[in-house]
């Protein structure tokens, strides 16, 4: 294994039948010996050769690339296969993909996480191969799942180290068969060629032959500089079925003899079913079982929509808690009494501590303080969630959209008793994800309902009111600042204490140059669930620290873009973003009148942004014209690709902003249907342009950096064109409340 | 038994009358291409067109189209005359506008009524048009990028292209 830890290695053996596999891998559960004829059997198909764990060559000399990834709009079934297919030097316009079965083989998490290693990977081993698989590892205490992982971890690691390995195995296949030396052979559009002798043959011809050589033990992978895929714009791949309506949802699967499932779940969280009266909807059309889940009830029928009325008639009671009581009113005030009670008992969390904040504090000139609040926020993606399970023959298949497959998988097996080899998992495109499919409780009711039908397949779809009442939700936060600014208005001290933390364990922290800090947290439960919504806690922490700094600037008297820019003296490459966003908007323009600009920036999952909002407040109410986004991720891989991105996140934050809130009532949630929990739309979304900045730095994430600092960069503008500081989301709590500038 | 003219075929169905023509699409005549979203006419997945006009199929009983043509994403192709996409699937394409993909067929039928009525509709009217149709993943930039270009293309190369599908040539199945 050379210079390799006993946990990372490439394994490569024949196929039974001829053929060439190549595994990245890092793990202890997992042997090269044992690799190649387990994964054998799960991907080869037909007359299709594998020649990689993440790539196929087919005899037509195109290319199938196989991805550990879900599809859910961030463009990963391209980008992936991107890097591979460059490092491969195959023929970008063969290369088609196919997701990875739920199969531990195919786990991202096994990339990295056995390998634990604290701190930074020196940049001296990166160019190694321990080196990447280190370096995943870091990138996985950042995040387990989730968009914005898959290209920095699988893509930069697995992907590329696979296609490169590939490329190298058939270039010393060559080589043996044309008894030229390996160094003069060249890989071009899926071709090899020996220019001296002028042969030339595709990648197929030597697919067989390359089974039978050694892998290479450390490929080589490009410099940016000889990158031809990575870094242009290509179509995705996975648009073209999606706009004549055959790619296929969890909500699409189809099976023989499928009955449906309806739902509907306590109403407050964590209360149990005490009693079903179900007589009613017994005698309805179509209906054939009313199946209590513990937690809420299912009714399954021929049709969805009879299931759906005969729910309707089943009257349920649940237990009752404390819970029951607790409002959003309420729940903010515990908030406020357990931070208060946190301070005066001397019981504040630290998360991070620099100089004395406090002690520095009452030496300030200028002490401001500031109070913020967001709500709780459901995920809402288009496609509600749902389950299609089958029970047969002693074990469990499971159709559905999954961010976590794997996970899920293990799930149901230690949940229901199945070993995990009788638990398939047939994992589709995701109508949305923005970490709601992470979750397994939607696959577990599937399981619960097909369980009570044994033999006969059964599609549950959420109903859109359960879908938002039954979410798991971005944190309802109050965050607490004390600054204190020298005379010139500098901070000097910087107090903030919030509700709870979560991931990641960056997002409260600032980059601004502030000597003295005190960040801390108090927890204060609730029985509202918690999941992880794009970003993550980023994207209140953007929200709390970039509206306080805007405030520090508004009492010290200077432009909030400058006076952010000189604290960054010691940050060059933020301070680059956030000068190419200002520069882009044209900051300071003239404007008509009630019109004003804000900015905001947030560093998240390596990826640097900046945001300048352009807002009109003559009607009132805000409406943002134009978004300026600056973002610095290292290298972006498809920039179309990444701009997408950055748009979405944009307008998923703009919806936030505006409209979010997910209240509370006598325990449950108020919120159901989008008529009450609105979106932006075509009317009110407005035009964004972004800009690349290709630093070379480490790769950041693309799916959520955009997010975080849209809601402040708004709420700034806001308050350049009224005076109205908005310190509670979404904006739409104060309509009507601005006066006019 | 209800008789629907789908994608200019005739179908015979066995469901309920107040059945949404949504569930009978999707689970009777297997047309999944059409979505459910949110069951209120809130968020326009679910557009189909009936005697080409855009509607919210998860809100309109099957007994009240009994007869009528309906159309749905996967009956527009037909209208372009010989491509293998209508013209504003290809913009879709061109634009990249999809992420999720799963409000898109609601999306494409909106634009698709919409050019039909008006081959050349301007920014306010675009927004009217299309502020019924929710999408997540917030691709409206690339919505109307794609529209204005199908709607370019419409004007420059194909004034037909955009015609109903004519009624003549019915084939017929029975669902019963």
């Amino acid at each position: 294994m050379g210079k390799w830890t006993r946990r990372a290695f490439i394994a490569s053996g024949t196929l039974v039948g001829g053929g060439l596999l190549v595994g990245v891998g890092v793990g202890v559960a997992i042997r090269p010996g044992h690799r190649t004829p387990e994964l054998a059997k799960i991907v080869e198909s037909g007359d299709e050769v594998l020649v990689n764990a993440w790539v196929k060559i087919l005899p037509d000399n195109s290319i199938k690339v196989i991805v550990p990834h879900s599809e859910m709009g961030q463009g990963v079934h391209t980008a992936l296969p991107m890097m591979l297919a460059d490092e491969m030097d195959a023929d970008w316009s063969t290369v088609s993909m196919e997701q990875a079965p739920a199969h531990p083989e195919y786990a991202t998490f096994h990339l990295a996480r056995h390998v634990i290693l604290p701190g930074k990977v020196p940049g001296i081993v990166e160019d190694t191969l321990t080196g990447v698989f280190l370096k995943a590892s870091e990138i996985m205490s950042l995040q387990i799942t989730g968009g914005s992982f898959s290209v920095r971890s699988t893509g930069q690691l697995g992907m590329r180290t696979a296609g490169a390995a590939a490329r190298e195995m058939l270039i010393n296949a060559a080589a043996e068969e044309w008894q030229v030396p390996a160094s003069e052979i060249r890989a071009q559009n899926s071709y090899l060629h020996h220019d001296a002798s002028k042969r030339s043959a595709p990648f197929a011809n030597f697919a067989k032959l390359a089974a039978s050589l050694k892998g290479p033990e450390q490929p080589t992978l490009k410099t940016p500089d000889q990158f031809k895929i990575m870094g242009q714009s290509v179509e995705r791949l996975d648009i073209p079925p999606k706009v004549d309506g055959s790619a296929v949802f969890g909500t699409d699967i189809d099976l023989p003899g499928m009955k449906y499932a309806a739902v509907k779940a306590a109403p407050v969280f964590g209360s149990t079913v005490v009693s079903i009266d179900s007589a009613a909807a017994e005698k309805m059309k179509g209906v054939i079982k009313i199946v209590n889940l513990d937690t809420g009830v299912g009714v399954i029928a021929d049709s969805y929509w009879q299931a759906t009325k005969a729910l309707q008639s089943v009257l349920v009671t649940y237990t009752e808690s404390a819970a029951n009581k607790l409002s959003t009113a309420g729940m903010f005030e515990q908030f406020g009494q357990d931070m208060d009670a946190a301070v005066a008992n001397g019981k504040e969390q630290e998360d991070f501590v620099k100089g004395d904040a406090r002690g520095t504090l009452a030496q300030s000139d200028n002490v401001v303080e500031a109070e913020y609040r967001v709500p709780f926020l459901a995920h809402a993606t288009m496609e509600p969630m749902n389950c299609t399970a089958w029970v047969h023959d002693g074990q469990v298949e499971l159709w559905a959209g999954l961010q976590n497959p794997l996970g899920t998988r293990d799930f149901i097996a230690n949940k229901f008793g199945y070993e995990t080899d009788k638990v398939t998992i047939h994992n589709v495109y995701l109508g949305g994800g923005f970490g709601r499919r992470t979750l397994p409780d939607y696959p577990q009711q599937g399981v619960q309902l097909a369980n009570a039908l044994p033999g006969v397949p059964v599609k549950m779809i959420w109903s859109r009111e359960e879908d938002i009442q039954q979410d798991h939700y971005r944190q309802a936060v109050i965050s607490r600042f004390k600054a204190g600014l020298d005379e010139s208005g500098t901070p000097i001290s910087w107090e903030n204490q919030f509700i709870d933390k979560h991931d990641p364990v960056e997002a409260p922290y600032i980059p601004y140059a502030i000597d003295n800090q005190f960040i801390h947290y108090t927890s204060s439960p609730t029985h509202v669930p918690f999941g992880a919504w794009r970003s993550v806690d980023h994207s209140q922490h953007a929200f709390f620290t970039e509206s306080f700094i805007d405030e520090l600037a508004a009492v010290a008297g200077k432009d909030p873009y400058h006076y952010r820019r000189d604290l960054l003296a010691e940050e060059p490459r933020i301070r680059k973003v956030l000068d190419s966003a200002a520069k882009m908007a044209g900051w300071g323009k003239s404007m008509p009148a009630h019109w004003a600009q804000g900015i905001a920036l947030q560093s998240s999952f390596n990826t640097i942004v900046a945001q300048v909002v352009d807002i009109d407040m003559s009607s009132g109410k805000p409406r943002v014209d134009k978004v300026f986004c600056a973002a610095d991720a290292g290298f972006v891989i498809s920039p179309d690709g990444f701009i997408a991105q950055m748009e979405s996140g944009i307008v998923f934050g703009l919806t936030a902003a505006l409209y979010g809130d997910i209240t509370l009532k006598d325990g449950a949630i108020v919120e159901s249907n989008f008529h009450n929990y609105k979106m932006v739309r075509m009317n009110n979304s407005p035009d964004i342009e972004v800009k690349i900045i290709n630093s070379g730095e480490p790769m950041g994430g693309a799916g959520e950096p955009g997010t975080p600092p849209i809601a402040p960069a708004v709420t700034n503008a806001i308050f350049a064109a009224t005076g109205k500081r908005i310190r509670e989301l979404p904006t739409s709590k104060h309509d009507g409340s601005y006066s006019l500038s | 038994m209800v008789e629907l003219i789908v994608n200019n075929v005739l179908q015979k169905i066995d469901v309920e009358p107040d059945t949404p023509l949504l569930w009978v699409v999707r689970d009777d005549l297997k047309l999944m291409g059409t979505k459910f979203g949110c069951g209120i006419a809130q968020c326009g997945a679910c557009t189909v067109h009936v005697n080409g006009t855009p509607i919210r199929s998860c809100v309109t009983p099957v007994s009240s189209v009994v007869g009528k043509t309906i159309t749905t994403i996967e009956g527009i192709a037909d209208s372009t005359k010989g491509t293998e996409l209508h013209v504003v699937q290809q913009a879709w394409i061109d634009h990249q506008v999809a992420q999720c993909g799963y409000c898109q067929s609601g999306q494409i039928m909106s634009a698709v009524a919409l050019l039909e009525r008006n081959p050349t509709p301007n920014d306010s009217e675009i927004d009217a048009a299309m502020s019924g149709n929710v999408c997540r993943c917030g691709m409206y930039g690339r919505i109307k990028a794609a529209i204005k270009s199908a709607s370019n293309q419409v004007q420059m190369y194909q004034p037909e292209a955009m015609a109903a599908p004519s009624d003549s040539g019915i084939e017929e199945n029975n669902n019963g």
